[in-house]
């Protein structure tokens, strides 16, 4: 077995066996970033120390019989604004450039607990603003597939890390399509859960409401795995659901009788790229072989979701992003006259221009005499794209939906003009909007040989659902297997 | 000029919870050691989250409840943003347009001994900043360990007339929240602070009510500090509109600052350049809902408070409404003395003019709690009790008292104060027959001849000396009595 590229599963049978260690896969995975990430610029730091003396720990404890955790030994990266105790938490910003983070999130507690390997931290938009990667301060992240092409984002960083080899699993983030949209660009699986189904605590804050932790894989059962250890309440995040978590490993294999499928017609034409459409509408048939019936579902207030979404999430991110002043910690700029000057040159010279224009349009729509026209009324539409789905879900178990317009762009290509970047995210927005979990998941390739992901959504903590439904189409396809070919 | 002052105040009270409103970081006053009392929450650092503290809520019902308030079955947090050093998130977690408490009113008396109700608009719960330290020097220091701790604001309604009904005002509701215990309401160390709103209604000699511009006095903490802001700014108020004629209005609102140590305020940053706050909800926090039992619940935690108190004792003990006041601006601990003295002794209004005069004095001199005071309540009522029963006077019974402050508080008992009893002779002689005995030895002494035939021919004052003789030859007796049946007995001879 090839360590790097491999499965969780064969991963983890492997280490049970005796086959390898937690070492040697660790170190065969740290050989991989050494080997390929010169070009994929996928990390923003390597944890190999750690990372070593953590899998060395898991080694121990299997030889001496104690017990291990659900990830015991695998490698993970970790998208690079989960607060981890001791490493750096830049948020691939300038203002957190020396950030060390005094305290693990949740979902790092719960990793540590699971007994898996943090491999390092990957690079994602600054402050997770963005569907390309290119808004990190540090370094641009390339496309595994091609790597004149983008990977996506914000989580673009963990979605090249799965899809080149360079790690079996990673944390990502989404508050718009940052799990989702990446995934689908790179050729792995990414699966955003119902809004509360993982602890936010931890995670820096881009949109309250709308952010969610979830995982990143190079299958479905590697997402279920590491979901499984992640998701459930936690008393330092008031907005997260206290429900038990089902095994999702453990009825993955199942598949869902009688399933109806969702399909919204509109998806399915203009400004939609021929060959993604073609794919999904294969995937649609292939879900049909399967015996699923497909549904036409409508969605009449998505066409409201962009304009929704971008009143909304800079409106909280304006708030969350204030905290950053130069007083406490972080950037704070050499020279200023006062109190006010230290506040906006620090801002000012640390934040890069994506997270401006959201501060300041968030700012705006928070205003005194704006704020019933612009954020109000946006929780107003929220209410009705809620219902959408509500209604929608009362006809389907799941509904199917392309990723984005089309597969992954070129570096560069979009940075000129936002605008066309927000309108891209019109396939995954909904999902946070209303909450509930959404899966991407390969679904074929373009001719030019980057990846086609489709998206799943299933009404609110319907993870195993998603999950189940999502490993029919992977067992009947092979689009999950296939792996690029990285120029050393 | 004819003018009403038109006082509303705005009150933060600090609550006494273990611990602060959105994390589990320890809430204690802790100047000693600056940002010792934080956590990732309170230093607002990145993917810290707030979560609320359930207790902090109950107590702000309580306070809520106990001003008679409107409390909201469904409230929500709300983020105030603005920028300052002491405050690490920018923005502060606190409640905009649902308050949890509305419409509410408290109950005080003023000097002239009138019941005046003042209105409270609203109460709400919202976390407290840190602290800025200007200590000398180019750079200022922040102490978060104020930061996140609980902190309700009560706004008042504009109904208070002067300087002095916002003291009594304060003075109240301070003694409210101390029998509530929700809070120490320590104006020292700043659990209790004051904004005042002030302006003037200038009557003009044609009828008219002239409304002057409201002016707000920010961060007052003491009384004092309050009732001289109020005195100052109204003249202050008063002589800028003879000056300008300005009305209510024709200027921005006013905001400014006390300084204690010359007694004048002084202008702060005007309301108008101050910053859009841009409240919105806090999508952090998860709205909080109550059901009618849960308040039910609260409302029974809330025990007596002030004012049913100074009803009860003033019903039950005939009180004058003053003694009732000062016996229960002491606090519940001094009341409860008072209480079981009278019980005890079995008179209020002496019981009453003992715990006011004797022991206040006593604790005010002394620097003493009631708890610490060395006299039991039951020994003090029981001793009351002996004057109360005619069997010794009041003098007397001043005598014991006194002694009694000398000793370990170990040998104030019944008993000791029956030996002291003894040991000065402070028991009155109520046997006639004695009485009599002495009487007759008076009566009989030539050298009072003169006296005698004085009080027969109507001198009565004359019986004075012969009273002072009478009781020379007694260990104790009650001059009264002694007075009464010495011409008795000099009219019936």
């Amino acid at each position: 077995m090839t360590i790097a590229g491999a499965t969780t599963a064969d991963l983890m049978a492997a280490v049970a066996s005796g086959e390898t260690t937690a070492v040697e896969v660790a170190q065969a995975f740290l050989d991989r970033i050494e080997a390929h990430d010169g070009s994929i610029d996928a990390f923003l730091h390597v944890s190999k120390e750690n990372a070593l003396a953590q899998a060395a720990e898991v080694d121990t404890k299997r030889r001496s019989g104690q017990p291990l955790g659900k990830l015991a030994g695998l490698p993970i990266a970790i998208k690079d604004n989960l607060c981890t105790k001791g490493e750096p938490t830049t948020c691939s910003s300038r203002m957190l450039e020396k950030f060390v983070s005094p305290y693990d999130a949740t979902v790092i507690e719960r990793l540590r607990a699971a007994d898996a390997v943090l491999i390092g931290r990957t690079n994602l938009d600054e402050f997770a603003m963005g569907s390309s990667t290119e808004n990190s301060a540090f370094k641009t992240t390339r496309n595994p597939w091609n790597v004149a092409h983008a990977p996506g984002g914000s989580s673009g960083g963990s979605a090249a890390a799965v899809a080149a080899g360079m790690a079996p699993l990673a944390l990502g983030s989404d508050t718009g399509g940052s799990i989702r949209q990446p995934a689908g660009f790179c050729g792995v699986v990414g699966l955003k859960p119902t809004y509360g189904r993982v602890s936010r605590y931890g995670l820096v804050a881009f949109a309250s409401s709308l952010d969610q932790i979830g995982p990143m894989a190079n299958d479905v059962h590697g997402a279920a795995l590491l979901l499984e250890a992640i998701a459930g309440g936690d008393p330092l995040d008031s907005t997260c659901l206290p429900e038990a978590v089902p095994s999702y490993t453990s009825t993955l294999e199942e598949p869902i009788a009688g399933l109806r499928i969702g399909v919204v017609r509109s998806h399915y034409g203009e400004g939609l790229d021929a060959e993604v459409n073609a794919a999904l509408q294969r995937a649609i048939e292939q879900y049909e072989d399967m015996g699923a019936t497909i549904v036409d579902v409508e969605m009449p207030h998505q066409q409201y979701s962009v304009a929704t979404y971008y009143v909304i999430a800079p409106c909280e991110a304006s708030s969350n992003l204030a905290r950053y002043d130069g007083i406490h910690y972080g950037y704070r700029a050499p020279q200023f006259d006062d109190m006010i000057d230290l506040y906006a040159r620090s801002r000012g010279e640390a934040f890069g221009a994506e997270v401006k224009r959201r501060i300041m349009l968030g700012t705006f729509a928070l205003s005194a005499g704006y704020a019933d026209q612009y954020y109000n009324k946006a929780l107003k539409v929220r209410r009705l794209i809620r219902r959408d789905f509500d209604k929608a879900f009362e006809q389907c178990d799941v509904i199917l939906t392309p990723i984005a317009p089309t597969p992954a762009f070129k570096i560069g290509e979009m940075a000129d003009d936002p605008l066309a970047m927000y309108l891209s995210d019109i396939f995954t927005i909904g999902a946070n909007l209303a909450g509930v979990p959404g899966i991407s998941l390969p679904a074929g390739f373009s001719s030019s040989g980057l990846p086609i992901g489709m998206q799943l959504l299933a009404p609110a903590l319907q993870e195993e659902r998603l999950l189940r439904v999502a490993r029919m189409f992977e067992r009947a396809t092979d689009w999950h297997t296939r792996r690029p070919q990285l120029s050393t | 000029m004819k003018y009403t002052t038109i006082i509303g105040l705005e009150v933060h009270v600090q609550l006494l919870t273990r611990t602060k409103l959105f994390s589990g970081c320890v809430n204690r006053f802790n100047p000693d050691a600056p940002n010792s009392q934080t956590d990732p929450v309170t230093l607002g650092l990145p993917g810290s989250l707030p979560v609320m503290n359930a207790e902090a809520f109950r107590l702000a019902v309580k306070v809520g409840m106990a001003l008679n308030c409107e409390i909201a079955r469904f409230t929500k947090w709300d983020r105030k943003q603005y920028y300052y050093p002491d405050l690490p998130k920018a923005y502060q977690i606190s409640q905009y347009d649902l308050p949890l408490c509305s419409d509410g009113f408290l109950d005080i008396t003023n000097a002239e001994g009138e019941t005046r109700r003042i209105g409270i608009i609203r109460a709400h719960l919202e976390e407290d900043a840190g602290k800025n330290l200007h200590e000398g020097g180019s750079d200022s220091k922040v102490d978060l360990n104020r930061a996140g701790t609980p902190l309700v604001e009560i706004v008042s309604q504009p109904d208070l007339r002067s300087a002095a009904e916002a003291k009594q005002y304060l003075e109240e509701l301070k003694l409210l929240l101390t029998y509530l215990a929700v809070s120490d309401c320590n104006m020292q160390e700043g659990s209790l602070r004051c904004d005042v709103n002030i302006n003037l209604h200038v009557h003009t000699d044609d009828g008219h009510n002239i409304p002057t511009p409201i002016v707000e006095v920010k961060n007052l903490n003491s009384f004092r500090g309050v009732e001289m802001a109020c005195e100052y700014e109204t003249k202050r108020q008063i002589e800028d509109f003879q000056k300008t004629g300005q009305r209510l209005g024709d200027v921005p609102k006013q905001t400014r600052g006390w300084d204690l140590a010359r007694g004048v305020s002084y202008p702060l940053r005007s309301k108008e350049e101050a910053s859009d706050y841009r409240y919105f909800p806090d999508p952090d926090l998860a709205p909080v809902t109550v059901t009618g039992e849960w308040l039910d619940e609260v409302r029974e935690t809330l025990g007596e408070l002030p004012a049913a108190r100074r009803d009860r004792l003033g019903d039950a003990w005939q009180l004058s409404q003053y003694d009732a006041s000062v016996i229960i601006t002491q606090g519940q601990d001094v009341a409860d003395y008072y209480e079981t003295v009278a019980q005890t002794c079995g008179d209020g209004k002496q019981a009453a003019n003992w715990v006011t005069q004797d022991v206040l004095r006593e604790l005010n001199e002394r620097k003493l709690s009631i708890a610490q005071f060395p006299i039991p309540a039951t020994v003090l009522g029981n001793l009351l009790n002996r004057v109360v029963a005619g069997e010794m006077t009041v003098k007397g019974a001043r005598e014991v008292f006194t002694t009694l402050l000398e000793l370990p508080a170990d040998q104030v008992t019944d008993a000791t104060v029956e030996q002291i009893i003894t040991d000065k002779g402070l028991l009155l002689v109520t046997d006639t027959g004695e009485v009599d005995k002495a009487i007759d030895l008076v009566l009989a002494d030539p050298k009072h001849e003169k006296a005698i035939a004085d009080v027969r021919g109507g001198k009565q004052q004359a019986v004075g000396p012969l009273i002072g003789n009478v009781m020379k030859h007694l260990k104790g007796a009650d001059p009264k009595a002694v007075r009464t049946r010495l011409l008795e007995r000099i009219g019936g001879a």
